[in-house]
């Protein structure tokens, strides 16, 4: 699975930067997401089974699965807890948008 | 009927024209849904593509939106397109002309103009490609067969030029000249092949070497910005259409002229408007008079959109009176194209006096004595008699 | 510009016969010609018209024909329900489909009247009711338009290959039946 990211999409400026019909890049994320959170999830590695299930159910891949170490992209991640639900181990917890660890 | 290579001189009714025209410009898919006057037109098409004369994908659709939705899809692949269709057809595939011209694809098809119910007809007038002026298309509007088929393979030349972008509609009056057998000349493949490469597309493509969105939505910021390139290439348009119609000719022998064409206007006094077969009946009713002593003259609208504002501009001031004949009405107004020949004319210097004569309405005949009327009327109303700015071509209880 | 105007049946191919003459006349003498129909109700047997313009000039008239220089009547029973006689010149030509003498048809001594018995000729060759080729052939003998052999290869090119030879056929015999009788305006 690929990962979100954002690029910078050239606006026209003027009229001769205007593509030719109303077509623009694929693929294209001018924003991050995360900005109306209240909860994020924690993830405790020394619960973790590597199950795959948490990176797997993120609706908007925000986790990602690096060798057997999981990490939730802060950026896109908007706080909705299938992965703290799904964990079967309870390595995941979610906790307050402000709160320290 | 053997169908063997176009030869020379061909007696054909204007769809096998329509048919023939396509068929020589290679398209490579074709979706369309039969409505009467259209469908020997696309029958034809069919027959072609199954003897294998034809490589094109043909597509059955159930419905005259699927078959433009259809169209569209594969303009977005690259290809060059076809579709035909009239009157209610036209009218249930409205959302999607929008979206086509819109989409800026240069979409060509053929409309067999017959009038739109209620009452219900299958007979020609202009109500149905009328309805349509707004939806972002060139429209033009032929006289006779062989037009019809020379301007099938200029409609894809203007269309698929840069600057133009813009899907055409190419229309034929209903069984006048849909199912009216005239002799014609038909170019051969090599000519066409010659003088139309094949559909070379901006980046306005699917493609999966650089993906991206095609017929995105576009905020308010910037919407406007798309509508005013379609507005500039529709002005582009204006020149462009005579050029690719002088190297029509330069290749094929012959050419249809440009926006608007005139007969007998140089020193005409009076002149009728009108668009389509009615034209040619015009000319024969110029020509008598013109033996009468009048001076009068012919101004053939050939395209619709754009509109031919600057030549109507300038005959303002040539002329004394301007009859325009309107196969349709815009109920609470006026007929459309006189709307718009007048405000063209109010626009040039000049004053001449303007009547609008509805006529032709859902099949009815446009003889010769009501068009010699007409420049009658127009003659008196310039004279300092009254006529009303507005009439009816004769009704049975108030017959011409 | 010569005016003709067919009167047939739905399914009796009027409009055919209007295109036959046409191609005829554009293939051997390089005419303008027009052609094309007129239609009520679309059905089998609903009264037809079909209607040739020929001219040595281009045809620009794209309004109806009201004065015919020749009207040809594929169907007798068609005599009672349309009005055949309308528009026909004065000096024109009507041509009828009928085993009957001409003068039974006609309605003013001026009238220039022909009858042939289609029906019979293309029962025995065609087995069918369908009197287009014959009336075709008989016009071309009676107005000497154009030739028999354009007539014939008009006939080659216009109907399917597997009905062309009989009906070339009745072509011929109509116009031989004619032939003698015709006096070319």
């Amino acid at each position: 699975m690929s990962k979100p990211t954002t690029v910078v999409f050239h606006y026209p400026t003027d009229k001769t930067e205007m593509p030719e019909g109303p077509y623009a890049i694929a693929g294209v994320l001018v924003e991050t997401n995360a900005g109306w959170r209240s909860v994020r999830p924690i993830i405790a590695d020394d619960k973790c089974v590597q199950c795959d299930k948490c990176w797997l159910i993120c609706p908007d891949g925000a986790i990602d699965r690096i060798e057997k170490s999981y990490t939730v992209d802060y950026d896109f991640c908007k706080g909705c807890g299938l992965c703290a639900c799904e964990c079967p181990t309870k390595a995941i917890r979610m906790i307050g948008e402000g709160e320290a660890e | 009927m053997s169908s063997e290579a176009a030869p020379e001189r061909r007696f054909i009714s204007g769809n096998e024209a329509v048919a023939w025209g396509v068929r020589l410009c290679r398209p490579q898919v074709i979706a369309a849904y039969p409505i009467t006057p259209q469908t020997t037109a696309v029958e034809k098409l069919a027959e072609f593509i199954e003897k294998h004369e034809l490589e094109c994908e043909y597509v059955n659709v159930e419905s005259e939106h699927s078959a433009m939705a259809a169209v569209m899809g594969a303009a977005m692949l690259g290809c060059r397109t076809f579709t035909a269709s009239s009157s209610q057809g036209l009218l249930y595939m409205c959302e999607m002309l929008h979206y086509v011209s819109g989409s800026r694809f240069p979409i060509v098809m053929m409309n067999a103009n017959r009038t739109v119910a209620a009452p219900w007809n299958i007979y020609g007038d202009h109500r149905d490609s009328m309805a349509m002026r707004d939806a972002g298309w060139i429209q033009l509007y032929v006289e006779n067969v062989q037009e019809a088929l020379d301007m099938m393979i200029q409609a894809y030349k203007m269309a698929e030029h840069p600057q133009v972008q813009t899907p055409v509609m190419v229309c034929l009056d209903g069984f006048v000249l849909t199912h009216t057998y005239e002799v014609i000349s038909i170019p051969t493949q090599q000519e066409v092949d010659g003088w139309l490469p094949p559909y070379s597309p901006s980046e306005n493509v699917l493609d999966l070497n650089a993906p991206k969105s095609l017929c995105i939505s576009v905020s308010p910021e910037w919407q406007t910005e798309f509508r005013f390139q379609q507005q500039e290439a529709m002005e582009a348009a204006k020149a462009i259409i005579p050029i690719v119609d002088t190297e029509f000719a330069a290749c094929f022998g012959r050419g249809h002229g440009g926006l608007i064409e005139e007969y007998r206007c140089d020193d005409a006094e009076y002149v009728l408007v009108a668009m389509g077969s009615v034209v040619g009946t015009s000319r024969l009713v110029v020509d008598q008079l013109r033996d009468e002593g009048l001076k009068v003259g012919l101004v053939k609208v050939r395209f619709f959109r754009p509109f031919p504002k600057q030549e109507f501009a300038a005959l303002a001031a040539r002329v004394k009176g301007v009859g325009v004949i309107d196969r349709e009405v815009s109920f609470g107004y006026e007929g459309a194209l006189y709307t718009e020949v007048k405000a063209a004319l109010v626009s040039g210097a000049g004053n001449p006096v303007t009547i609008n004569f509805v006529a032709g309405l859902s099949g009815r005949d446009i003889t010769k004595e009501n068009i010699a009327t007409m420049y009658r009327k127009v003659i008196a109303s310039a004279g300092g008699e009254t006529e009303p700015e507005m009439q009816f071509a004769g009704l049975r209880w108030e017959p011409w | 510009m010569l005016e003709i105007r067919w009167h047939g049946r739905g399914g009796q191919g009027g409009f055919t016969a209007a295109r036959l003459l046409g191609m005829a006349a554009s293939l051997y003498k390089n005419y303008y010609v027009q052609a094309f129909p007129s239609f009520g109700p679309e059905r089998r047997g609903a009264p037809v018209l079909g209607f040739t313009r020929i001219d040595d000039k281009p045809i620009h008239d794209h309004s109806k024909v009201y004065s015919c220089d020749y009207v040809v009547v594929l169907d007798e029973s068609l005599m009672k329900v349309v009005a055949a006689w309308e528009g026909l010149k004065p000096d024109g030509v009507m041509l009828i489909n009928s085993a009957r003498d001409p003068a039974s048809f006609q309605a003013a001594p001026h009238h220039r009247v022909y009858t042939v018995d289609a029906d019979g000729i293309v029962q025995a060759v065609l087995k069918q009711p369908v009197t287009n080729t014959a009336m075709f052939g008989a016009l071309v003998a009676v107005s000497g338009l154009v030739s028999l052999e354009a007539a014939l290869r008009a006939v080659e090119l216009t109907l399917p290959p597997e009905i062309c030879e009989p009906n070339k056929q009745v072509v011929a015999t109509t116009y031989d039946l004619l032939k003698g009788q015709a006096v070319p305006a």
